[in-house]
């Protein structure tokens, strides 16, 4: 092995090991929500990990076609994206999606009447 | 732009994605664009729109310099241990007024340091921005007035 | 010689790209609400995998290649934000709340006028 190659395959382990760490940091956040827009955003991350991944396992594998594949993840997953984006804009809000965890119940009781008051003034 | 000019752009794309850099290639991909563009006619204006390839080009050059910036100070932003945020969503008065040049400012500001664009006004007036940073909202204002705006009049008018 | 430098670039490329795509995932995680959340997604993340494939198309070492994942990012960059403000402007519309660290929204403001 030459010493590029070293370089290539090492500089592939790390960015493997930090997207694999991505990937379950990104999923937490799907599993853990709390709204329908925080899944999707975070489904939209998993998408970029995943072109990445694929990216990666392009350089390693030396199969260039993996790129043509990561384009079209890429706009799969942008369609994806946008049909969910319209999905919340049709169906309004999720039920038991009404405040955000650190939301406390002062501020939901001052949603309807311009709850940001407290904190403009 | 002129329908010739978008046939030309549409082509390079065609030969960039498809990485076949021969005669035939090259005609197939201007029927197909030609194609495209027939298919689309009735959602572009063929208006007297300038372009400045020389201003265009610094506007790319902004860009990309900015994107790069963008993603480093989110970077820098998430991984420090104590996030400093005041987000925030701003209203932007709009000068530009064509769709074309609102949607590309739009994207621009969503890929700069700390802004994302989220709404335009109906009658395209203003523009809604959430900053991450809201702390000084004219200066935020004046940034984009006098960054990506002004480029874009520069380049399209 | 150009073997190495070229070896070099790709791997610098490799590891930024991992680390942008790694802090915008800590990103999705750490920040208060799904709007700050998006800033996070959509420059880090899209900045993260795009480095990743034109890293990709260099290594190939071919033109036709490198210009097709020189597409692909140019690709990503256009659809990124339009993704995060079509997300963004359907949350807002749907009423999902903004943190509570927020300092102001015009937005309601104006919607509040009209009402």
């Amino acid at each position: 092995m030459t010493g590029a190659q070293t370089i290539v395959s090492v500089a592939c382990a790390i960015a493997l090991f930090l997207m694999c760490a991505a990937f379950f940091l990104a999923a937490w956040r799907v599993v853990k929500g709390p709204t329908l827009p925080d899944r999707i955003v975070a489904l939209d991350m998993l998408t970029a990990i995943a072109i990445g991944f694929i990216a990666v396992v392009a350089i390693r594998t030396g199969f260039n076609l993996y790129i043509d594949i990561a384009i079209a993840l890429g706009l799969v997953g942008f369609l994806a994206t946008v049909a969910f984006a319209r999905f919340v804009l049709s169906h309004g809000m999720q039920p038991g999606d009404a405040d955000t965890p650190e939301e406390t119940t002062a501020s939901t009781k001052a949603r309807r009447g311009g709850g940001h008051a407290r904190r403009l003034h | 732009m002129r329908p010739a000019v978008i046939i030309a752009v549409f082509t390079l794309v065609w030969l960039a994605v498809s990485g076949s850099f021969t005669i035939p290639n090259l005609l197939l991909g201007v029927v197909a664009s030609a194609l495209s563009l027939l298919l689309i006619r009735g959602h572009i204006q063929p208006d007297g729109r300038r372009l400045r390839p020389l201003k265009a080009l610094s506007l790319l050059a902004l860009f990309l310099k900015e994107l790069a910036l963008s993603a480093w100070k989110v970077a820098l932003l998430v991984a420090s241990p104590k996030m400093d945020l005041k987000p925030g969503i701003l209203a932007f008065p709009l000068t530009v007024d064509r769709d074309f040049e609102i949607t590309l400012l739009a994207n621009l500001i969503t890929l700069t340091p700390g802004t994302l664009s989220v709404d335009v006004s109906g009658d395209r007036k203003v523009l809604y921005v959430h900053a991450l940073d809201c702390s000084d909202p004219a200066g935020t204002r004046r940034d984009i007035a006098n960054g990506f705006e002004k480029k874009i009049l520069e380049a399209f008018r | 010689m150009l073997d190495l430098v070229l070896a070099l670039v790709v791997a610098i490329m490799l590891v930024a790209g991992g680390v942008f795509t790694f802090l915008a995932a800590l990103g999705i995680l750490r920040l208060p609400d799904v709007y700050t959340r998006m800033h996070a997604a959509s420059k880090a993340g899209t900045v993260g995998s795009g480095l990743m494939l034109l890293a990709a198309g260099i290594h190939s070492l071919d033109v036709a290649i490198f210009t097709r994942a020189l597409a692909g990012f140019v690709f990503f960059v256009l659809t990124a934000p339009v993704a995060a403000h079509l997300v963004a402007k359907a949350a807002h519309a749907a009423g999902y709340r903004l943190s509570r660290l927020t300092v102001m929204d015009d937005m309601r403001e104006q919607a509040a006028k009209k009402r």
